[in-house]
């Protein structure tokens, strides 16, 4: 077989959830059988959808009645024994609330500095952080003595929580953009590097042996070999990295920063505006997901050859 | 007129240093062995007596301790474009497709381009993968991936074929489809061949000399030539004249096996 880190790769990272959304189980196949196999296999091919779409809005309608439930009897409701106490608005507002919040951040039009403020700084560290993390991982892969030369440092920044440095990177670079895309840079760099170091050292022993046979030069076993079998140890780096870096924005603009969807949500948490945190908070989730998504289509571009689980 | 002698072998012996132990470990010594031009020649013995070491010497992936090791006249030094190996395992690059694993022993000969893409798809025929050309490894069963593995080798037209029990990993049924299948593109090719395997019927059916090793380390105890007409068929495996090299090859085996045994009981 290829492909055997230490830890089975093929297990890593084909196992999400869509694979495991993807077979029913016998129980549910027998429930769909008689109501002809044409409906049922039509409902299937979209049931992780379905019902993942299902669980979300089952999730905000309670959310949203507790809000209601605050309105009708801020007293709270007896449930036999019990006494159902709704927490307050300021503690936890209602979807409706933090969409109210939302639309005025929109209207108020600071919502297009803040976003591009912690684009910029993402989009350039998580970038830099990606083509410097790949570049230097496949170096750091081949060549050993690089690799013992640069090991204890890799140890050490990985060791140490990156966010740490920020006091540093605010007397450097100041509290604009810089000392964030530099800790967007370092937070997402070292799982980046790791990964793609992993992925060149883990050579299929086999796979060599063929190059070997057929007579390829070293840089002809990296290029067939080390560089296609690393792939989707990159793959999985780059996905690690964007919780890295988009921690880093927000930490990084929490701290100290004059735009910014995380500098917005650090005053509105300090002005007791709730509701304005929340908002701030889908949009770092929306963003995340965003760029999951991207990795997940490149992934299945470059990953085409993979087998495909059922 | 003389055929010429492709392979020599004189008193190979190869070692290997054990990273457990920091000890040497002999696996074959002492191995002598003339292969003729065209000749398809099987080798069995028991397991751990250095066939695949040896393999893998003839192929230039391991060097040779003492002795002599002689393809066309010329020492062999290293992996070169005139030998090509099937290997045990499939082995095949499973981000290429069929076409591109076929193709990939021409690449790394700087051999590509056109011309080797007609090869290919020649070569995919000829081990019956019609159709399957653009197909990923991991879309094939095990016995398809086999005949890749074959192809790709027969792709940079070797002078010498090696083949490290190709077929160990198969079904009883496809290993015979396999083996009749190998005796036909040989029959079209004509390449010396080295065939290793555990399996002493396809020994016999397939080639025209089989050589037994001896227990570790690994030396020729019998020489056997095969003289069976060709082409041959299945049917052949029930002759009488068959079953004879059978067992003859069987007995041989035997006697290496106890000796080895009763060897590690005086121990
Ligand atoms: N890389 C290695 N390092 C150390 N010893 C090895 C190595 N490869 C093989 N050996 C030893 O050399 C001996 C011969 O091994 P080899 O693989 O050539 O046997 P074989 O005849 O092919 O066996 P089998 O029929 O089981 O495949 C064995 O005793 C084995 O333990
Ligand atoms: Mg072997």
């Amino acid at each position: 077989m290829s492909q055997q880190p230490p830890g089975n790769i093929d297990s890593g990272v084909v196992l999400d959830g869509s694979y495991l959304a993807a077979s029913p189980t016998p129980a549910e196949a027998v429930a769909l059988a008689p109501r002809g196999a044409a409906r049922a296999s039509a409902i299937r091919g979209h049931e992780p959808v379905i019902i993942g779409t299902v669980t979300v809005l089952l999730f905000f309608v309670v959310w949203q009645g507790i809000g209601l439930l605050r309105d009708r009897s801020p007293d709270g409701l007896a449930l036999g024994p019990f006494l159902f106490v709704p927490p307050s608005q300021l503690f936890l507002p209602a979807p409706l609330d933090i969409a109210k919040a939302f639309q005025a951040y929109v209207q108020d039009g600071r919502i297009w500095k803040d976003v591009a403020v912690s684009g910029q700084e993402l989009a350039i560290g998580y970038v830099a952080a990606a083509i410097l993390g790949i570049i230097l991982g496949l170096l750091v892969g081949w060549y050993a003595r690089l690799r013992y030369a640069l090991d204890p440092f890799i140890t050490f920044l990985y060791a140490t929580p990156r966010i740490v440095l920020l006091p540093l990177f605010i007397i450097w670079f100041g509290i604009g953009v810089e000392s964030k895309i530099a800790v967007v840079f370092l937070g997402a760099i070292f799982a980046i590097l790791i990964n793609t170091t992993a992925g060149v050292r883990n050579l299929d022993a086999n796979l060599v042996k063929v190059a070997r046979s057929f007579g390829a030069s070293d840089f002809q076993l990296f290029r067939t070999i080390a560089l296609p079998g690393s792939v989707p140890f990159i793959l999985t780096g780059l996905r690690l990295g964007i919780g890295h870096a988009l921690t880093g924005v927000v930490v990084g603009e929490l701290v100290a920063a004059q735009f910014g969807v995380g500098q917005m949500m650090a005053v509105a948490g300090a002005t007791f505006q709730s509701s304005k945190v929340f908002a701030g908070l889908f949009l770092i989730a929306g963003a995340g997901m965003l760029m999951t998504f991207t990795l997940q289509r490149l992934e299945q571009r470059f990953q085409a050859w993979r087998p495909k689980p059922n | 007129m003389s055929v010429a002698v492709k392979l020599e072998a004189r008193r190979v012996a190869i070692k290997y240093r054990r990273q457990s132990t920091g000890l040497d470990l002999v696996a074959v010594d002492g191995v002598d062995l003339r292969i003729d031009d065209g000749e398809f020649v099987s080798i069995v013995g028991p397991s751990g007596c250095g066939k695949t070491t040896f393999l893998n010497a003839v192929d230039g992936l391991i060097a040779i301790e003492s002795g002599a090791l002689v393809l066309d006249g010329r020492e062999i030094a290293a992996p070169g474009p005139d030998r090509a190996m099937v290997f045990q395992q499939p082995s095949l690059l499973p981000w290429r497709t069929v076409t591109g694993n076929v193709l990939y022993g021409l690449e790394m000969q700087h051999r590509g381009g056109e011309e080797s893409r007609k090869t290919a798809a020649r070569l995919i025929d000829l081990v019956g993968l019609e159709g399957f050309a653009d197909s990923w490894p991991s879309e094939l069963s095990g016995g398809m991936q086999q005949r890749v593995n074959l192809a790709r080798a027969l792709a940079t037209d070797p002078e010498l074929l090696l083949l490290d029990e190709p077929f160990a990993a198969l079904d009883a049924q496809t290993r015979e489809t396999m083996q009749q299948e190998l005796l036909r593109i040989w029959g079209a090719t004509r390449k010396t061949a080295l065939f290793i395997t555990h399996d002493i019927t396809e020994a016999v059916y397939l080639a025209d000399r089989v050589i037994v090793f001896t227990a570790r380390p690994g030396r020729v105890k019998l020489d056997v030539r095969i003289d069976l007409p060709r082409p041959r068929d299945l049917r052949l495996k029930r002759e009488a004249r068959f079953i004879e090299y059978e067992r003859t090859i069987w007995e041989s085996i035997r006697e290496e096996v106890l000796r080895t045994e009763s060897r590690a009981q005086v121990a």
